[in-house]
């Protein structure tokens, strides 16, 4: 009887909780794009994206070399990341012994719990001065934040990949390996293509963490709001300029700051229906 | 289970009633700005409250700018900037704590003892761009600076580079820390810091680069505020000060 009471609260409390979530993104948008759009009207859409300097306590606002740098370090980060935890995901699924996963797989989890400054501190003290060692130049650079971010990256591409391919049914590889396929054969012919959306999710995860990601990134890649031209050039990030520069900014300087977070909500949106896409189109094949 | 809710109730309750009567003793203000002026006044914030248990003192970052935002707007009590104001700004109360010199800074190792404020200038103008045009080892000078906006920065870009943009492919660190940090690994880096924060770290090439560090108020400042603001012209004060390697105002 007490139950049947307390049920229709409950359902409240929990409908409430959905309402107060979806209202937080809803508000978060509505700000950043009001502080942000009146500005965009001004300078123009076309020249804020695709302007080439970015000196804005001199009037030029021009974002291109961050948008070009995020790209790049987000692609730097995947190219490092994704081999890593694919190979992670199918060495713990498929061919490591039981009592090694226990000990290994928490180790390469613990990766993710580390805060993100420890990683730019590491590698502003140890991976920079390293890289100017070896190829000279200042050691700030794509390649730096590229290493750093894809190492981040690593443990949420192994988890969901390897959940992807432990998901993928015992029937498969039993058919597989009785038609006289190897275990590798069966792992990338077979194994691999089932488990296909499950790895794009964890691509598309990672992505949004290497895009997002700011602290270490600041710390790592020089931030030098120039068109990147190699993997050792330093390069800016929409997130580390709005970090480096919120601080400090104010008046227009500010608004360019919001409408910095205006086009990084833009490419977020893109880049994550873009793999929606591949993912939905993968699923139905 | 009702009893249990009551006996929560209660004591949250109490608890609430407790911290209040705490409170009450207690007066708390927020200092926030500058993150230059931020570490000694920090320092500062703790020597008065030891001194004064009664007087509980938040110190917060954020930048010159919004220093000055948050002491108009009444966010902090105080604001801290460390760059002068602009004419806009000049109805806030003003309180000068010091005078902080910005040094330029290189590798211990470099060979060079001085540069002159015109081989500086040219240095981050770019129109220097290898240490032997300066009597130096033959090799790329890698620039090393503060982001937009940043008060060591502007200073540095009014007093050193007399408003000439500072040069494009400059490696921008977002903290004092961060610049120390990177010139300290760096044989062939040049940048500046506070002379406060300069250490053995690093080598200073010329110190003489001076900025104000302001504390400012949305009005003139009364009771605790106003307390711990003329405790800062106070000898103890200035010892602390003039330890951290700021020039004190007489």
């Amino acid at each position: 009887m007490k139950l049947k009471m307390v049920e229709p609260w409950i359902r409240t409390l929990l409908f409430l909780a959905a309402v107060f979530s979806i209202l937080t993104v809803f508000l978060i948008v509505i700000f950043i794009f009001k502080e942000g759009l009146p500005f965009l009207n001004e300078i123009g859409l076309f020249s804020f994206t695709f302007g080439e300097t970015w000196l804005p306590t001199r009037g030029h606002f021009g974002i291109f070399p961050m948008l070009l740098g995020s790209i790049y370090l987000t692609l730097g980060a995947i190219l490092i990341g994704l081999p890593l935890g694919v190979g992670c995901a199918i060495f713990f699924a498929e061919f490591a012994p039981a009592k090694l996963t226990s000990w290994v797989r928490p180790a390469v989890e613990i990766l993710a719990a580390i805060p993100s400054v420890i990683y730019g501190f590491l590698g502003l003290l140890i991976l920079v001065p390293w890289l100017r060692q070896l190829y000279g130049g200042t050691g700030f650079s794509l390649l730096a934040g590229a290493l750093v971010l894809g190492i981040m990256i690593l443990p949420t591409i192994m988890t969901v990949s390897e959940d992807a391919i432990r998901a993928v049914p015992a029937s498969y590889k039993e058919g597989s390996l009785a038609l006289g396929a190897t275990r590798w054969q069966t792992v990338y012919k077979v194994t691999l293509p089932a488990a296909q959306s499950g790895i794009v999710a964890s691509v598309v995860l990672g992505m949004g963490r290497a895009l997002g990601e700011t602290m270490a990134v600041i710390m790592i890649t020089g931030n030098v709001a120039q068109v990147p031209t190699s993997p050792l050039s330093p390069l800016r990030t929409l997130t580390g300029n709005i970090a480096l520069e919120m601080g400090y900014a104010a008046g227009q300087h500010q608004q360019a700051l919001f409408a910095t977070g205006v086009i990084l909500f833009i490419l977020i949106f893109v880049l994550t229906s873009l793999a929606n896409l591949v993912c939905w189109k993968g699923a139905k094949h | 289970m009702r009893n249990f809710g009551l006996a929560c109730l209660v004591l949250v309750i109490i608890l609430g009633l407790g911290f209040l009567i705490a409170e009450a003793k207690v007066t708390t203000f927020t200092i926030a700005g500058s993150t230059s002026v931020q570490p000694i006044i920090e320092i500062l914030a703790q020597e008065y409250m030891a001194l004064h248990p009664q007087t509980r003192i938040n110190v917060q970052g954020g930048g010159s700018s919004a220093g000055v935002k948050a002491a108009a707007t009444g966010t902090a009590a105080i604001g801290m900037a460390s760059r002068q104001l602009h004419p806009e700004e000049r109805k806030l109360w003003k309180f000068t704590l010091a005078y902080d010199s910005i040094a330029v800074i290189v590798h211990p190792t470099n060979p060079i003892a001085n540069l002159t404020t015109e081989q500086i200038h040219d240095i981050f103008n770019g129109e220097i761009t290898d240490w032997s045009q300066v009597g130096g080892k033959p090799g790329p000078i890698n620039v090393i600076t503060r982001e937009e906006g940043s008060g060591t920065r502007s200073a540095f870009e009014e007093l050193i580079l007399k408003k000439k943009p500072i040069i494009a492919n400059a490696i921008v660190q977002g903290s004092t820390g961060a610049v120390k940090a990177t010139i300290s690994r760096d044989p062939s880096s040049i940048g500046y810091i506070s002379s406060a924060i300069a250490d053995q770290t690093i080598k200073i090439l010329k110190d003489n680069i001076n900025r104000p560090f302001l504390l400012l108020c949305a009005t003139k400042p009364s009771g605790a505020v106003a307390d711990f603001i003329s405790w800062l012209r106070t000898p103890e004060a200035i010892a602390i000060l003039t330890a951290e390697g700021l020039v004190p105002v007489k």
